[in-house]
């Protein structure tokens, strides 16, 4: 009982007294005053990290010194769940705006995750709901049309930490540690009491089931609060209602922002958000083709670390050296299998079970120095140039699309795939040379039926920094922009070839939308909340070649406006003087005004014939 | 008919000219875009390298070169304002009207976009168009564009016979009767008519120098014209000067300062005309004209040595740039050579500086002795 109550203490802590119900029943509830949160969270802190300083014999001011025996009645085993709330931040609900995100985001990305899975196009419906009374508070809604969950998983899936089918595979998924939802679940139940609702059907022939659910935070183990069937009009699908303290705001890094990243990143789904003022925005999907479903894959040997080899020798089923190379990495043939041993000195009918450290460390250095054949890319499934274009040019109206996609490429042995697409330039700024050699404007007229306003965010001024958007797996990366290996190199890069102005370690400036989207089997994020892409040397190659490609297309177009805006000035510049040409001779020749005007005209034509661009 | 009228009829002739010079240029645009095609003026390149001399006809002419002004960026706004400037030519003439260089600026100034934003380049348009008739024989003042400047001051045996603007009657104006005074020049002289004796015109540099003569009237002693060209002579000058050595066919002697400005600048474009209006040469020029002094010999010969001051570095450089690329001084050997004489004394020597030998010594002793062989006159 004391463990428990232990626990919840800190809960409270944590979360100023918003805690689960059972908190009601411990000490006078402490003041909510965000100043004394770190205070508390050190104490408990302290008291929990306390053996690790005993071997440093620190003093305690007024207090005993423990020995051995008393430290050990404290040490015990953390939840995974219980470290989470502590740590909250690295999951993305540092704060109450961000928790709101967070909570969608992770919802759509399972939604999506799941329907492309099943193979079906996904629907998704995004709700997010004031409480009544309360405006520090909102129910999050994410409604799919995917395949649904069997009735026996719905607890763990939504109410454990680090359950999922993820983890286990090296293919490229949204989710990946399967964390995610459970962990908005369990915020909203630590800052509101409320369980985690869920909906969810099959098949049309398979009854709809009802959860309410909690996770037992010292356990890490669902809790059934609600479980019985219910009526449901969706043939199949998923729905999951978390009631959470947030904060709803619109512009950058919002929810209206992160859905809109998405949509362009997933051309084949369809949104539907419903925000708390009621307004509700659809994303259309852009094309009814799902992208291919990923391929799980063997590792490659040019990601396994020495540590890795040496368990994976250990494990192997393989009973030679040439078969292990062979059955447990992907692309290693017997030749290659071969040329490895034949550099590390190991015979290639030796025991693989039997290698020893030293061994292990030749085999590994073999391994490097072998030219082996990247990764079989059937596993990154990249968005592609085509649908770049689509989703860019259905949620961002701009003047000039351009999108790049590069091959794969390989890091540490994880295949990935970098891929760019840019819209520039706000429609009806530059102009263009119709058949007749006649400069017009361009781009106007053709407003979409986008929600008035939502738009505008995206393409900024000309003297403005450009707009990046950062994508994972088709996720949409809204926080932690600068520590990123994509915001790096599009620094790095030097965009006043391409006609951008650029201030030094700085976003190049221009009316322009940037989208960088890596796809691989394994993201390296800088933190589990996923925000941030680590800088590996060949990724930020990749980036830097793509962003180059599309540089050089942007470039020309820039080049051409600027031609084209310069012909248009001289063009401008010359006919202010036409007219005079015409009264003179008028008044030289005493013309009538019809003749004049004629020879006005005539000017004009020959003008635009006889200037090329 | 009177002589009045008989002026008058010949510029009413000349007018004629004008104006169908101006109408076939129009005609000329006017057909090229009729034709679909971009127009253009050829006006003829006003610079001293395109300059050719003819000792025989005495006077620069302009060279072959032509500027070509058609509907581009960098020549619509000159092409349009030329045909305005042409349009106001017309006018001025159908008006019997007159502008001055700055009239015609400020007439510009109600021309919308086309307007001149500065004199100088309504002035650089207006000397095209004149360069472009002056090939049909058509100078400014036909066109009706007078300069700003008048003309320098007439002393001596001259009679001017000028008409009365208003009454269009004759006028004889006697030159030796204004007393310590002068005749001014007028702006145009085109009507003028002479009735003279004098034996030659002396165009004399400085207003000092003028005074000097007129004062104690030299040109009673020499039976001479005096003519004050106050440095560079203006157009009105020059055309005065050779017009009446025309008409009176009388020699022309030049008397200025021993430097190269009053060599290579002011006697230069009294003779043969300047650089940049060449094409002003074939009226304004005075081929006639001969240099009297102060030569550079003049100074060893009458001891001014004493009375002169250094080269400066700007007349060493002009002096240098005369004998290399001025095709008058190039086809005089004379002129090579006492140039050359003044580029290694090293000196200068102005006009009154024969006032070392006395005020009046350039009246008693240096003008009669060199009067007496005008034959020794450089060219």
């Amino acid at each position: 009982m004391a463990k428990k109550r232990s626990s919840t203490r800190r809960q409270r802590g944590l979360f100023d007294g918003l805690g689960a119900p059972e908190a009601e029943e411990a000490e006078p509830a402490p003041t909510p005053e965000p100043g004394e949160k770190k205070g508390k969270e050190a104490k408990a802190g302290g008291r929990r990290k306390a053996p690790a300083r005993t071997g440093r014999k620190v003093s305690v001011p007024g207090g005993n010194r423990a020995n051995a025996e008393d430290l050990a009645k404290r040490q015990r085993e953390i939840s995974v769940s219980e470290f989470f709330t502590k740590n909250r931040h690295l999951l993305g609900f540092d704060n109450p705006r961000k928790a709101l995100l967070t909570a969608v985001k992770e919802g759509v990305d399972n939604a999506l995750d799941a329907c492309e899975e099943a193979g079906i196009l996904p629907e998704i419906f995004i709700q997010i709901r004031p409480v009544p009374g309360r405006d520090d508070r909102f129910v999050v809604v994410v409604e799919d049309n995917g395949p649904g969950i069997v009735k026996s998983q719905v607890p763990s899936i939504f109410a454990k930490l680090l359950y999922g089918s993820k983890f286990h595979s090296l293919r490229q998924t949204r989710g990946q540690q399967g964390i995610g939802i459970s962990a908005a679940g369990m915020y909203g139940q630590l800052t509101t009491g409320h369980p985690t609702k869920i909906l969810t059907r099959t098949s049309p022939k398979a009854q709809a089931w009802y959860f309410e659910l909690r996770v037992d935070t010292v356990r890490n183990r669902p809790e059934k609060l609600v479980e019985e069937p219910r009526e449901w009009d969706k043939p199949h699908g998923t729905r999951v209602e978390i009631e959470m303290e947030a904060r709803f705001q619109r512009g950058q890094r919002s929810v209206d922002d992160y859905l809109r990243q998405t949509a362009i990143a997933n051309p084949h789904a369809t949104f539907v958000y419903e925000a708390p003022d009621g307004v509700t925005v659809r994303f259309h999907r852009a094309t009814e083709e799902l992208p291919p479903l990923p391929q799980e894959i063997k590792p490659h040997p040019y990601g396994v670390e020495l540590g890795l080899l040496i368990r994976l020798l250990k494990a192997t089923s393989a009973r030679w050296m040439t078969g292990f190379l062979q059955s447990d990495f992907c692309r290693v043939g017997p030749k290659v299998a071969e040329e490895i041993l034949a550099k590390a000195k190991i015979s290639p009918r030796a025991n693989p079970r039997r290698m020893g450290r030293a061994e292990a460390d030749r085999l590994y250095r073999a391994i490097n120095s072998t030219k082996i054949t990247s990764p079989p890319t059937s596993c990154i499934v990249p968005i592609g140039e085509e649908l770049i274009l689509e989703g860019l040019k259905k949620e961002v109206e701009a003047d000039f699309y351009a999108a790049a996609t590069r091959p794969p490429s390989v890091y540490r042995g994880n295949p990935f795939q970098v891929e760019v697409g840019l819209a520039f330039g706000k429609p009806g700024a530059t102009m263009e040379v119709d058949e007749k050699g006649r400069i017009i404007p361009v781009g106007n007229g053709k407003r979409s039926r986008k929600a008035a306003g939502a738009d505008a965010e995206l393409l900024g001024a000309a003297d403005e920094p450009i707009k990046l958007l950062r994508f994972a797996n088709r996720v949409p990366l809204l926080y932690q922009q600068s520590a990123c290996a994509v915001t790096k190199t599009v620094i790095q890069l030097a965009w006043k070839n391409y006609g951008l102005q650029h201030p030094r370690g700085a976003l190049p400036l221009g009316p322009m939308v940037l989208l960088v989207h890596l796809a691989s089997v394994w993201v390296p994020f800088t933190s589990e909340s996923k925000e941030a892409i680590a800088s590996y040397p060949e990724i930020l190659k990749e980036i830097k070649l793509a962003l180059q490609e599309v540089g050089r297309k942007l470039g020309a177009h820039i080049r051409k406006g600027r031609r084209i805006a310069e012909e248009y000035k001289k063009r401008t510049f010359i006919e202010k003087y036409i007219p005079h040409i015409g009264i003179a001779l008028q008044e030289i020749l005493a013309l009538p005004d019809k003749k004049r005007d004629r020879i006005v005209e005539d000017l004009r034509g020959i003008l635009e014939r006889s200037r090329k661009l | 008919m009177s002589p009045a009228k008989k002026a008058r009829k010949g510029v009413k002739r000349l007018d004629k000219v004008t104006l169908a010079c101006i109408d076939r240029t129009a005609k000329g645009v006017l057909q090229i875009i009729e034709k679909g095609e971009k127009p253009s003026l050829r006006f003829p390149l006003r610079s001293l390298s395109n300059v050719r001399y003819d000792p025989s006809k005495g006077f620069f002419q302009l060279g072959r070169g032509r500027k070509l002004r058609t509907l581009t960026v960098n020549t619509v706004k000159l092409f349009a304002q030329s045909l305005r400037m042409m349009a106001l030519s017309k006018e001025l003439i159908e008006t019997e009207d007159f502008a001055t260089k700055r009239d015609a600026y400020y007439q510009s100034k109600n021309w919308g976009e086309a307007r001149f934003s500065a004199q100088e380049e309504s002035d650089a348009v207006m000397d095209d168009i004149e360069a472009l008739f002056s090939l049909d024989g058509v100078s400014r003042e036909q066109l009706r564009f007078y300069p700003e400047e008048h003309g320098g001051s007439v002393a001596g045996e001259l009679q001017v016979i000028d008409i009365d603007p208003e009454t269009g009657k004759k006028i004889v104006i006697d030159c030796t009767g204004f007393g310590s005074g002068s005749y001014s020049i007028p702006h145009s002289v085109e009507h003028l008519e002479f009735k003279t004796k004098a034996k030659f015109l002396l165009a004399i540099e400085t207003g000092g120098m003028f005074q000097r003569l007129n004062y104690h009237k030299f040109w009673r002693k020499a039976n001479c014209i005096l003519v004050e060209l106050g440095g560079v002579p203006t157009r009105a000058t020059r055309r005065f000067i050779r017009k009446l050595a025309d008409d009176a066919k009388i020699p022309v002697y030049a008397f200025v300062d021993c430097d190269p400005y009053g060599i290579s600048n002011i006697y230069r474009t009294l003779k043969v005309g300047s650089g940049n209006a060449a094409h002003l040469s074939q009226f304004f020029c005075v081929p006639q004209a001969r240099f009297l002094g102060v030569t550079p010999q003049d100074i060893i010969d009458f001891k001014l040595e004493e009375a002169t001051h250094p080269l400066q570095e700007i007349d060493i450089k002009r002096a240098k740039d005369a004998l290399k690329n001025d095709p008058f001084f190039r086809s005089h050997k004379k002129w090579q050579k006492a140039i050359n004489q003044l580029l290694k004394m090293k000196v200068r020597a102005e006009q009154q500086a024969l006032a070392k030998w006395g005020l009046n010594y350039v009246i008693d002793e240096y003008l009669p002795r060199k009067l007496k062989d005008p034959s020794k006159f450089l060219p």
